[in-house]
């Protein structure tokens, strides 16, 4: 019959038409500000469609999502920062579109480099969220972070930042990438247990 | 097998026979690195006759120059291949680089059309008897060709990346005060803007006007007017910024030129600038629909230059995440060819939700739903965090199969789509060869050609698909091969999911300076669109010498205007969204 395609691909329409709204009575009540409603009804079992009612409601994001690098600093028992950055300058190297900039300090006694960088600076104008610098740290001193809301009255003077705003302390880190975190504290531990052993085993032959 | 190797034997003889019958015309190049045949610029188009029809090379696959400023010479590189499938026969032409002419192979490769003109435009090799060479990707007020070595844009701070000034005295500015407004634009000597008329406009109106001086002749004996009808490059049905300038005759297409170039942004020159990982982001960038697929087509490249392999679970993450890029891509291709035929936004709005789905999946595992530069030079950037296998097993093997259906049911029987699609914009094998067409173009022509099969790369000789193929070649068909193709990818995820090893995911130590030795590669991989080809020429660098994109949208719209002549204007949109171009590609 002619037509037949057409009521047929109408009834799919009826169908996810219908399906929304059994989807929203399954969740009556706990429709808003819900992440097991999130999860479940982004995820592949999904049936409906919903709206999520950003920005008072957002979606879950997962661990590895990037933007716009951060700087790591730990803080000592005294309340000091003390930044894992030792301006060695590889994530400055390896950015693609060169928007890394890293003043290196040096001793002002004997003029030899010190392992902390006396200014950083990212232009997040130009930053393309490649997630390289993080990857490539071998101090994991910069990091990628998950905030996505960068809007700025004033793009002139807002989109470079310097190393006091590109700062996040050591907890901040923790708390987006758990996972990342606790391995990679497992592996720093190691390291230092190998060093201590290495250590104790020079002491030991000498 | 034993047949195969007789073929191949009968290969090698036939191509021995080539090289004796052009004795000291055609020698073998062998610099260290380098592979395929030296020709004399004369003798190019006999050659490529004599390889076309005796050995069956019908299939240029990518033109292109490299400027060696040290020697002193253009080379224009072509890589052949036989649509039967095998290998490459490549072959190069050495001309001075102070008048590089070579002669021109549209009349052999019609498929070679705007490749050459892409080497016109930005490396100013001039091709003889050229039916149409003019700049292609920039426009006629740009100076100079900006992929020869010693051209500098205005924004030029280095010749290479990394910068000085970046570490460790970081002189931080704003690139944008470095070139103000105004001044970031050089014209040739001679040239002014304000005055300037386009000439590449009136030359393709009158390009298109050599037609009516048939006109008055619609069998009705009435004097009639064509039309120029200029759609875009602002216009919906576009895909991007794209432009299609047609004459009409009534309704009907009498000619139509595409033109590109309006997001060009010289991507060859950055990544020559760049270091080989910093060009991995970039290709995230060309179709920003398949950045996985782009990914895996520069990592093989250059892990061809560098002489490694990934590890086993490497290669099936690599292999699960080109093909649910394929599902992705041609669930969205599906989603727009229905909004071009009219039916507004439903069935995209369907595809998109199932690619929401995986898009969640790139995410967890990339760290981006679109920008991945998720592969490294062998292995990937990270191993798949937990819980990820499980959905996308919940995926392939429950959710897209029954979503797939669902979209056979609602579309492939409706009568508005195959009143659209079948007989319109119909390529015929022949004719998709010939033009160089790539992907589903190519196989709804009837040709089974699929750079999985006629030349694996990866784990693909491994795995159990087919190559879809269908025969009509018309706009239904190129939508019907889709769906086909996603079902023929389900069937591999199915297998990749299922036979997933564990291990190592990097071969050696992932490194941000990787040593490549001086030599040149030719990466291909089946894209969603079509074949996509890095070619990669390194002198052994941290930064690639040549660095080339045979982008499959760029040269499957060379097949456009052959698709749509004699076709109604209404049509040409059907038949533009049904090649499935993206413009972060063409353009480049």
């Amino acid at each position: 019959m002619y037509g037949s395609g057409i009521i047929k691909g109408l009834r799919v329409t009826f169908r996810h038409f219908v399906e929304t709204y059994i989807d929203d009575i399954r969740w009556l009540g706990k429709r808003y500000y819900n992440d097991e409603a999130f999860k479940a009804r982004q995820g592949p079992k999904a049936t409906g469609i919903f709206t999520v009612q950003y920005p008072e409601e957002k979606l879950i994001i997962p661990e590895e999502f990037r933007f716009i690098p951060f700087l790591i600093y730990e803080e000592t028992e005294d309340g000091d920062r003390l930044d894992r950055c030792t301006s060695c300058g590889i994530c400055a190297k390896v950015c693609p579109p060169q928007c890394i900039w890293i003043v290196r300090s040096n001793d002002p006694d004997t003029g030899r480099p010190i392992p902390s960088p006396t200014e950083f600076f990212i232009d997040i104008d130009i930053c393309m969220n490649c997630g390289l610098c993080a990857e490539y740290c071998p101090f994991d001193a910069i990091k990628m972070d998950h905030d996505f809301e960068l809007a700025t009255y004033n793009r002139l003077d807002n989109h470079i930042l310097n190393k006091e705003k590109l700062s996040r302390p050591e907890a901040y880190y923790a708390s987006i990438r758990p996972q990342n975190y606790k391995l990679e504290q497992e592996a720093r531990a190691a390291k230092e247990a190998a060093k201590a052993e290495r250590k104790a085993k020079k002491t030991l032959e000498a | 097998m034993a047949e195969n190797a007789d073929l191949g034997e009968a290969q090698e003889q036939a191509e021995d026979q080539i090289v004796e019958k052009f004795k000291g015309v055609v020698s073998p190049d062998d610099r260290q690195g380098y592979e395929g045949y030296l020709v004399q610029a004369e003798h190019l188009i006999d050659f490529a006759e004599k390889i076309k029809d005796d050995l069956g090379y019908d299939y240029l696959s990518s033109v292109t120059g490299v400027d060696y400023l040290p020697d002193e010479m253009m080379e224009v590189v072509y890589h052949t291949y036989q649509s039967t499938g095998g290998p490459a026969l490549v072959f190069k032409v050495q001309v001075p680089r102070d008048n590089p002419e070579v002669p021109s192979l549209v009349s052999v490769y019609p498929g070679a059309d705007f490749q050459e003109r892409e080497a016109w435009d930005l490396l100013g090799i001039r091709f003889l008897d050229h039916p149409n060479l003019q700049r292609i990707l920039l426009w006629e007020g740009f100076e100079g060709h900006p992929l020869r070595k010693d051209w500098q844009e205005t924004f030029f701070e280095e010749e290479t990346k990394p910068f000085k000034n970046r570490w460790p005295e970081g002189q931080v500015y704003r690139i944008e005060d470095n070139v103000p407004l105004g001044k970031n634009v050089t014209f040739p000597e001679g040239f002014n803007a304000e005055q300037w008329t386009p000439e590449a406009d009136k030359l393709i109106y009158a390009g298109t006007a050599k037609f009516s001086e048939t006109s008055g002749s619609n069998g009705r004996n009435l004097e009639t007017d064509y039309v120029v009808v200029n759609l875009g490059p602002q216009h919906p049905s576009t895909h991007g910024v794209f432009r299609m300038v047609a004459t009409l005759d009534g309704e009907s297409i009498v000619d139509l030129q595409p033109v590109v170039g309006y997001l060009h942004r010289n991507h060859e020159k950055i990544g020559e600038r760049n270091t080989y990982i910093m060009n991995m982001p970039y290709t995230d960038r060309l179709d920003y629909i398949c950045s996985m697929s782009n990914n895996f087509g520069y990592a093989l490249a250059v892990e061809k230059l560098m002489g490694i392999k990934p590890p086993e679970r490497t290669e099936y993450i690599r292999v699960m995440m080109a093909e649910l890029t394929r599902v992705v891509n041609h669930l969205w291709a599906i989603g727009f060819l229905l909004n071009d035929l009219g039916a507004f936004f439903t069935p995209a709005l369907y595809a998109i939700n199932e690619r929401e789905l995986v898009l969640d999946v790139f995410e967890a595992v990339a760290g981006s739903r679109m920008m991945c530069n998720y592969l490294r030079f062998g292995g990937v950037a990270r191993d798949l965090p937990e819980g990820v296998l499980e959905i996308i097993d919940e995926l392939v093997n429950e959710r897209l199969p029954r979503r797939v259906e669902e979209l056979e049911v609602y579309l492939s029987d409706n009568e508005i789509v195959r009143a659209r699609g079948i007989g319109v914009g119909v390529l015929s094998a022949e004719d998709a060869i010939a033009y160089t067409t790539g992907g589903p173009i190519l196989r709804a022509s009837g040709v089974p050609y699929d750079v999985r099969r006629a030349d694996p790369y990866s784990i693909y000789d491994r795995l159990d698909f087919d190559v879809a193929v269908r025969y009509n070649g018309d706009v239904y068909d190129r939508y019907l091969i889709r769906i086909d193709e996603i079902w023929e990818s389900i069937k591999i995820l199915k297998q990749v999911v299922r036979d997933i090893p564990e291990g190592e995911i990097q071969t050696g130590k992932s490194q941000y300076q990787v040593r490549v030795p001086a030599g040149e590669a030719y990466g291909r991989v089946e894209n969603p669109k079509g074949e996509l080809g890095f070619y990669v020429v390194s002198d052994g660098k941290p930064n690639p010498w040549r660095y080339h994109i045979r982008a499959p949208s760029f040269i499957n719209l060379t097949a456009l205007e052959k698709m749509c002549k004699g076709q109604k204007i209404a049509d040409a949109v059907a038949i533009l969204g049904s090649i499935d171009i993206v413009l972060g590609e063409t353009d480049r």
